[in-house]
């Protein structure tokens, strides 16, 4: 496969400095809906905030890629006197709990770097954080070419692990037949 | 389909048990906005006024007002609306945390009860799905230990919950509703759900709001958000530190306390120190109260930093926001930081109100030392400062012995104990504990405020308005230069005419004429807050914020889809508040209610304060007697409650 310069989009998360007000998940749910911040819902978000309040744990996790099954990760992680479990740092949307799904379809999110046309100076959810928890930063590298995937996709494919291929396509002709 | 509100109410009555989703009348947005306004209207429908806070048919409504859970920052307070227990007029306490937000993601923006179950049961709204779920297994728990144990067996962490401590389910007329960093405190809310038998309400909410006009309503948002970064970097000169920014008042992150340890009362707001933050105390309280806090925390959608998560030793985590962390120790003459912070979790967990619960617990004192109280009621006390306090604290929320009288409040305690205890109250207005100030000039705006205001807390009416005359001109032109949030350019030369002394000072200036203007401006305000859900410390209640009259009606406007200018903004929260007064008036509330305690200010001008009221009544509307008038209601497309004002021989036909 080819190689080919892109542009690699990173948000570091300073965790500590976070008070906790989810303005992040607020306006990410906006800035995705469609006609764009026609509706916030914050459980739509691609950017959720992990929180125990009274063990001081406030923990910004970003949606990534989607899990079909469930992990077999159970392990505990004290960090500066606080438990946190591994699943509170997974990014995954999966079978396991409600996280980075829609929460009426169920259908897994991504953050996508509110990649936007004409682009965002900055994903959403770092404009809105006044505490500098979220630290965005842009390099250069080079990479294997790989074929985009887009959100439908990523959709149809978790309902293709969920309900099987031939289910799916029957249900889609029949949808189809129907018009 | 709605905007900002979700259009619906969730109805509950507690004695059959009966839960009902019931869309709610798009006109009484148009009329009343949302929040406050609205309660008051289903108040006014609904509840007659001869009704008292602990008949089933008192409301309790916990509301979401309009604008929280939209992208707007900071709008993010919930509206508790009932009669209180303690007043017996229409109170409504407000919090900040998460809860209201949660609950128009749930879908409704008011739960509404009435009657009483007929044992202790906590609510858990989730979505559409709404339970009555048995709490006997929470009798008696903390409100911080209740949240937890509800969170846990809901098995949902991200419920918000809002809880009775040990206050409310005794219906301590101090109790509050606490919800995280935030209580719902004044006039008794927390005893009122707990009468209603409810100890808590959970919800989590994962719908949908909508917003009208989303991308306009994003470029307001976009402007205030830079206003709050530039007041954020510009804390306003030449003013104590925590009136030069914007929130809260930020005593988490101050830690220098002269100002409010010198000029506030100490005891039952008896004695003002000065000079008490010596070297010394500046060396221990700051650093005391940096170990306390583990994190400062906001509300939701508030880049600001009010709250705290405290950590202190072996005392339980809790969270704290505001004056709580002085109040104890002030009015137990208590000089160590440490008993404030050990003694306010406790009081946390019972769900006590940390401006009214260390005055009467003084009071307590006070009645004791001068012979009031005897040593039979105080048998068992400790002699120590800190001991007795924690011991009067635990008969206050428990109802025992002269935790009894003091259950109620300063004013019904000492009209109990007779003429020589109620000699010795003197920080009530309209029965409910104010601020521990007394000062030296009576000051006819901050007159008005205490006076008049269906609010009756002094901290949640003054604002945007600076509460002294500044030194010199230079400060005052500075001041005025940059001053977008006016109302009106004429009130720039009102400040700059305005001098510490001499002329052109308190009391007699401003005039009873500016001083009407200045504090119509104020409550509009602050009654806009209220519909909205705007915390006050980003609106109302500080200097030069990023919400005011000119940026309100655009949020509401691209919010709703409805067009509404500042008039008719101001239109709808005048109605609002008239209705509500006109609420009070048939309760009996008038003229001879409206005054602050008589050693409030040294120095009193009686004259001059009969003409404040007579002034401000007749520039808000009112006749003499403080009852809006016929007109008044007509303009205000109120002539029904005109009508039963007359019925009522409240308002008499021919008079004004």
């Amino acid at each position: 496969m080819a190689k080919i310069k892109k542009k690699i989009k990173t948000i570091t998360v300073d965790a500590d400095k976070c008070n906790g007000c989810r303005s992040c998940e607020l306006i990410c749910s906006a800035f995705h809906a469609t006609p764009k911040y026609s509706a916030i819902n914050p459980a739509r978000a691609r950017i959720q905030v992990i929180r125990y309040p009274m063990k001081d744990i406030w923990l910004p996790i970003f949606a990534g890629e989607y899990a079909p099954a469930e992990c077999m990760g159970r392990e505990k992680y004290l960090i500066d006197e606080k438990q946190y479990d591994e699943c509170d740092f997974c990014r995954a949307a999966c079978p396991a709990r409600d996280r980075f799904k829609e929460p009426d379809s169920g259908l897994p999110l991504r953050c996508d770097m509110c990649e936007d046309e004409p682009p965002q100076e900055k994903p959403l959810c770092v404009q809105w954080c006044f505490s500098d928890v979220l630290i965005y930063e842009e390099r250069e590298e080079e990479v294997e070419e790989a074929e985009e995937v887009d959100e439908a996709e990523i959709g149809l494919k978790s309902l293709v692990d969920k309900h099987g291929l031939n289910k799916l396509a029957e249900t889609f002709a029949r949808m189809t037949q129907k018009g | 389909m709605r905007y900002a509100e979700t259009g619906y109410y969730l109805e509950i009555d507690l004695a059959t048990g009966n839960i009902e989703k019931v869309e709610s009348d798009p006109r009484l947005t148009e009329l009343h906005l949302g929040g406050l306004g609205t309660n008051v209207k289903l108040f006014w429908d609904r509840v007659p006024p001869e009704t008292k806070a602990f008949d089933p048919e008192n409301l309790f409504i916990i509301s979401s007002p309009l604008l929280v859970g939209t992208p707007a920052m900071s709008f993010n307070r919930t509206c508790v609306t009932t009669i209180s227990p303690q007043t017996d007029l229409l109170a409504y306490p407000m919090m900040g945390g998460f809860w209201a937000a949660e609950l128009k993601y749930a879908g409704y923006d008011k739960v509404i009860f009435r009657n009483k179950s007929p044992k202790l049961v906590y609510i858990w709204i989730n979505n559409d799905k709404v339970e009555i779920r048995d709490a006997s297994h929470l009798k008696g728990k903390g409100a911080v230990e209740t949240r937890e144990i509800i969170k846990q067996e809901l098995n949902e962490p991200n419920a918000c919950v809002a809880a009775i401590g040990l206050a409310g389910e005794n219906r301590v007329f101090l109790a509050s509703i606490e919800q995280g960093r935030s209580s719902a405190s004044r006039l008794g809310g927390g005893a009122v759900m707990g009468d209603k038998n409810i100890k808590a309400i959970a919800v989590r909410g994962t719908k949908d709001l909508n917003l009208a006009r989303g991308a306009e309503f994003i470029e307001h948002v976009n402007r205030a958000q830079d206003y709050i970064k530039y007041r954020n970097a510009n804390p306003i000169p030449g003013v104590m530190t925590i009136l030069a920014g914007i929130g809260s008042p930020q005593e988490m992150v101050h830690t220098d306390e002269k100002w409010h340890t010198e000029n506030f009362m100490w005891g039952n707001s008896r004695t003002r120190r000065r000079g008490f933050w010596d070297e010394k105390i500046d060396d221990e309280w700051p650093r005391i109260q940096l170990e306390a806090i583990k994190r400062l925390i906001s509300c939701y959608n508030c880049p600001q930093h009010c709250g705290a998560l405290l950590s202190f030793r072996d005392v339980p985590r809790y969270k704290m926001k505001c004056f709580t962390k002085l109040t104890y120790c002030m009015a137990a003459y208590v000089d160590d930081l440490e008993f404030g912070f050990r003694i306010a979790q406790r009081a946390t967990e019972y769900g006590v109100d940390g401006f009214g619960t260390p005055q009467i617990l003084a009071f307590a004192v006070e009645l004791y030392e001068a012979g009031i109280l005897t040593d039979k009621d105080f048998e068992g006390c400790p002699k120590d400062k800190e001991g007795r306090f924690y011991w009067l604290l635990d008969r206050m929320v428990r109802r025992e012995g002269i935790g009894d009288l003091m259950a109620d409040g300063l004013y019904w305690m000492a009209k109990r104990l007779g003429p020589e205890a109620e000699a010795l109250e003197h920080n009530t207005i309209k029965k409910h504990e104010q601020l521990p100030l007394k000062l030296g000039t009576l000051d006819p705006i901050y007159f008005l405020m205490y006076s008049t205001n269906e609010k009756i807390s002094i901290t949640q009416i003054e604002g945007n308005w600076p509460q002294g005359a500044f030194p010199t001109m230079e400060m005052r032109e500075e001041f005025v230069r940059d001053w977008p949030q006016l109302p009106d350019d004429h009130f720039k030369q009102y400040l700059l005419d305005w001098n510490p002394r001499g002329d052109n000072s308190i009391p007699f200036f401003p005039t009873p004429y500016m001083c009407s203007e200045i504090v119509d401006w104020m409550e509009m305000l602050h009654n806009i807050d209220d519909a909205l859900g705007l915390c006050c410390g980003m609106g109302s209640f500080c200097l030069k914020p990023p919400y005011h009259i000119h940026n309100y009606p655009l949020l509401v406007s691209a919010a709703l889809g409805m067009d509404i200018d500042e008039a008719g903004l101001k239109k709808i929260v005048n109605r609002s508040r008239n209705l509500h007064r006109a609420y009070n008036n048939m309760k009996g509330m008038s003229r001879k209610d409206e005054k602050p305690p008589a050693d409030h200010w040294k120095r009193r001008f009686p004259e001059l304060e009969e003409e404040l009221l007579s002034t401000y009544y007749k520039y808000k509307g009112w006749n003499n007697d403080g009852i809006p008038t016929k007109e008044r209601l007509h303009e205000l497309d109120l002539d029904y409650v005109a009508e039963e004002l007359t019925k009522r021989g409240i308002l008499k036909d021919g008079e004004d």
